[in-house]
């Protein structure tokens, strides 16, 4: 096993050292009635070529975003990831070092966090920002137990327009907190801010996603006052690659923002692992879940960084704090970080009027009905003729994926096909999709 | 004017300090299409300040920042209950094969019937090691892990009528354990160690009962040390219908030695960035596992991987679910690293946690006599020793050991935790480490305690030949600044 080092010679010494005579000996204090009498029954040892070649045999049997023209987003999105996130990822000092609790030896990563919070905070409009949650599911449940601290009332709403796995995620969680799950119907693929402020009248918190999970944008300047107004905490759920073209939550008076981090700087990576974000406005810093990097001086007066108000947390604050979390996402935050800072304000806004420009070529394109007359950022519903899943399936026979069939997670919704561009995507891509779909209803 | 060695080292600027209006690294297409008018009030109005630089600063200023970051890449890091052992390298290059790496979280089974076997298999794998039948991969952490774990009792209770509010955990748990107790919405109970570091039976027996929906438990403890009278403690529990959960946090000490099925758990976590090597990147990404017997299973997290003959799927129908706890069936990227630790271990895995053992009693028995050790066993794969001789001989803490050590190029040990040790030193070597990388630790404690008694200011004002000195840590949560503040930001000193 080429991971470990010891050399009999090692062992010998080191067992004299301790005083014993065999490796057995140091586990006498296991009792004999739980100690495990065989050998583990799993496969055996392989080299790391051979380890290579199975692994490698794995991934062959997925089909991945390389091997066909894919608009599948629904959440994970294709965002070009540049090489300068490898330099990140690649550097072993951030790749094997821990949260930093010790930091004398952790100020690279600290400052790096602190840099990454600063970039969250510009993006959202916000105050302040942690170092990161989960996913862009798991900030919602957080989100939850902030509100449940800073109010008395035990509701949220959810926008049924928010992403099914984040509302999922928040029901799961709830029971513990003690809140009500309310969920809010869409008009025309957007929530009624006059309905959302009506529901938000006893809610602790009421969550938006914009753009929202139908594609669609929402008024979100008119959901967040309407929350404001019923005296609700207002939460957004925003994308932070749709941040240099759309209002930022801060400006239109959202308490928190939050979301799933991967679009900037991550690959899709079946799921994960990638970075939610979490941010609010001063007033909840206290309240904030999860590791937080601050700046300050050392000995001889220079700056410096560390981890700070740790008393919101777990090993502070045991079952009064803020959250349990502990291992979050940090080398997939700074790998954002990387990547936001590799477009800068002026690449993010390319990006941004790209995908408005490809979206709206889409919607012009594609001989199907827009399922929703609103404006859209990078996702467009579609009606399908036949049901949106039987669309995929025929399509892809011609080596075009045309999207997420939307009746996966709405009732109603079985005749919907959402299309999802980002700025790696073409005209000719467009046009190729509009072909294969004028084919397949033929 | 030329810099003194070092002091980039010691002041790098904000990557925001290196940015200079109208400079750019990327370049995002541009097709030839009009760009749509959104609605005025939607459009952004104030353009966010993200940093402008080409790409060559770029990859300095990162690189700048990973000279300022100790990794286990870097030296020894023997931080206790953390499990830092090697990373290896394959895993990097596997995790970002195309198959895996570009693989959509919406794709198909049948498209996705590579990852969905390495999922299985890794299930099979950590069932075994367990000695639990049935696993769910989702939960993105292992505190994450202990939640589900908690919603699962609940769930279990649910079904059987039985309202049970309180979860018993050990004066020893780490501040995830009660933080987790709270989120779950039950009321938390404590019970003692007793002399040898064992659960205080007596303690225990007066305070399960018929409101007792379970046991939170790492074993071997904090303390490094494997409950002797773990038997008796799941009879306990079981004999008072509740359940009993293993934190995983130091499964490293048992892999293939003793299984926490095999000891009375109902339900166990692993943290797959402690045991199984999933790097942790500066805090994460980790990996929370579940294993469960077979009558908690219906209630484990949907989807969950499930093989018809041949062929793999994730199972979403699954009415008695506790629900989904984190976004689609776990952070896939996790997993592939982990399976790979496992397969180039296979069932030598064993070997790895008694060398992790081994490592760890043999740093102990080479410092037991220069500090205090507050309980005097064989270790597991860590243990605690007390720096309180110290303080009480030469004011000397377990912080200004700590502090110390960075100067010999070491990462220092967890220290005050567990809370029930005064001025402790954490300590887990890890099974990765040479006999010499152990020597050098243990001469490098030796030496510091030699320190305290002959010049005990060198230890008060380490570390020494590090970036930056002590930190004021009180200004930084008094005065919290916590993003740049462009304009008003305070000058790097120089």
């Amino acid at each position: 096993m080429g991971y470990l080092s010891l050399t009999d010679a090692d062992r010998a010494e080191m067992l004299a050292a301790i005083g014993v005579s065999s490796l057995d000996e140091l586990f006498d204090q296991i009792p004999p009635g739980v100690r495990f009498g065989r050998e583990l029954e799993v496969p055996p040892a392989l080299g790391e070529a051979e380890l290579a070649r199975h692994l490698e045999e794995l991934a062959s049997r997925n089909v991945h975003t390389g091997s066909e023209l894919s608009f599948v987003g629904a959440g994970i999105y294709d965002h070009y990831v540049p090489s300068v996130a490898d330099v990140v990822l690649s550097r072993g000092e951030f790749l094997t070092a821990y949260t930093p609790y010790q930091p004398e030896m952790s100020q690279g990563t600290l400052q790096a966090i602190f840099e990454y919070q600063t970039v969250i905070c510009e993006l959202t409009g916000m105050d302040v920002s942690n170092a990161s949650g989960y996913d862009g599911c798991t900030v919602a449940a957080d989100a939850c137990f902030v509100a449940r601290h800073v109010s008395d009332r035990r509701k949220v709403v959810l926008a049924e327009t928010l992403n099914p796995q984040v509302r999922q995620v928040v029901k799961t969680y709830a029971r513990g907190f003690g809140f009500e799950v309310v969920e809010l119907g869409h008009r025309d693929g957007v929530v009624d801010p006059d309905e959302l402020g009506a529901a938000a009248s006893d809610a602790a918190a009421v969550f938006f996603q914009q753009p929202n999970f139908l594609g669609c944008l929402e008024d979100a300047p008119a959901l967040a006052a309407a929350a404001n107004d019923a005296g609700a905490l207002s939460v957004a759920h925003v994308d932070l690659m749709s941040l240099s073209v759309l209002e930022s939550p801060g400006a239109y008076g959202c308490a928190l923002a939050i979301g799933e981090g991967q679009s900037a700087g991550n690959w899709p990576s079946y799921g994960g692992p990638h970075y939610g974000f979490l941010a609010s406005r001063s007033d909840y810093v206290r309240r904030m879940p999860g590791r937080i990097v601050g700046e300050t001086v050392d000995a001889d007066g220079r700056r410096a960084y560390v981890l700070t108000l740790q008393t919101r947390e777990q090993h502070i604050r045991r079952e009064k704090a803020t959250s349990n979390i502990t291992t979050n996402q940090t080398l997939l935050a700074l790998a954002g970080l990387a990547t936001l800072s590799w477009l800068g304000p002026e690449g993010l806004r390319e990006v941004g009027e790209t995908c408005l420009a490809l979206s709206q070529y889409a919607r012009e394109r594609v001989p199907l009905e827009p399922a929703f007359d609103q404006p859209v950022f990078k996702e467009v519903a579609f009606r399908t003729p036949m049901p949106a899943r039987e669309l995929v399936r025929r399509a892809r026979e011609r080596g075009v994926n045309p999207g997420y069939a939307l009746g996966r997670d709405y009732e109603g919704m079985e005749d919907v096909l959402l299309v999802a561009v980002t700025e790696k995507k073409t005209v000719e891509d467009l046009d190729r999709l509009a072909s294969v779909i004028e084919e397949v209803c033929a | 004017m030329t810099a003194e060695p070092g002091r980039a080292w010691r002041d790098t600027p904000l990557v925001f300090e290196r940015s200079r209006p109208g400079r750019r690294a990327g370049r995002p297409p541009r097709p030839d299409l009009p760009v749509p008018e959104l609605p005025g009030s939607l459009r952004r109005s104030q353009p966010p300040r993200l940093p402008e630089l080409a790409e060559p600063e770029i990859v300095r200023h990162f690189t700048a920042l990973a000279d300022r970051t100790f990794g286990v890449d870097t030296g020894f890091y023997p931080l206790g209950s953390c499990t830092m052992k090697h990373n290896p390298r394959v895993h990097e290059r596997l995790a970002a094969l195309p198959g895996f790496r570009d693989l959509h979280p919406h794709a198909e089974d049948e498209d996705a019937q590579g990852a969905l076997e390495l999922m299985w298999n890794l299930q099979e794998i950590l069932a075994e090691i367990a000695g639990l039948p049935a696993v769910t991969l989702q939960p993105a952490a292992g505190s994450q892990g202990e939640l589900t774990g908690l919603m699962l009792m609940r769930a279990y209770f649910d079904e059987r009528g039985e309202e049970r509010d309180t979860i018993i955990t050990a004066d020893t748990a780490h501040g995830t354990n009660p933080a987790s107790v709270t989120m779950a919405g039950y009321q938390l109970a404590r019970v003692e160690t007793d002399a040898r570091g064992n659960l205080d039976l007596a303690d225990l027996r007066a305070k399960v009962n018929e409101r007792t929906a379970g046991l939170m438990l790492t074993n071997p403890s904090t303390l490094g040390l494997f409950d002797e009278g773990i038997e008796e403690v799941a009879e306990i529990f079981h004999g008072a219908g509740a359940l009993l959960y293993y934190d995983g946090a130091n499964l490293n000490a048992v892999v293939g030695l003793s299984r926490p099925g095999d000891m009375g758990f109902d339900i166990v976590h692993y943290n797959l960035h402690k045991t199984f090597s999933q790097p942790h990147g500066g805090g994460g990404p980790g990996g929370g596992p579940v294993a469960v017997r077979e009558s908690i299973e219906p209630y484990l997290p949907a989807p969950v991987v499930v093989r018809d003959g041949d062929v793999f799927r994730l199972d979403h129908d699954r009415p008695k679910s506790i629900g989904r706890v984190r976004g689609f069936a776990g952070p896939f990227g996790v997993f592939v690293r982990a399976y790979a630790y496992m397969r180039a271990y296979g069932p030598e895995l064993r070997d790895m946690s008694e060398v992790a053992v081994l490592n760890a009693n043999y740093v102990l028995a080479r410092l037991r006599d220069a500090y205090d050790l507050p309980y005097d066993r064989h270790c597991m794969h860590e243990f605690v020793l007390s720096a309180r001789n110290l303080k009480r001989e030469h004011g000397i803490t377990a912080l200004d050991v700590a502090k110390r050590l960075m100067d010999y190029g070491i990462h220092p040990p967890t220290v005050y935790f567990p809370l029930v040790v005064p001025e402790a030193l954490m300590i887990e070597p890890t099974e990765t480490e040479p006999k010499e990388r152990l020597d050098d630790f243990v001469d490098a404690m030796l030496a510091i305690a030699q320190e305290a008694a002959e010049s005990p200011e060198v230890l008060k004002s380490a570390p020494h030949g590090r970036p930056v000195r002590r930190l004021d840590e009180v200004r930084a949560a008094k005065q919290p600044v916590l993003r740049y503040l462009f304009d008003e930001h305070p000058a790097l000193v120089t």
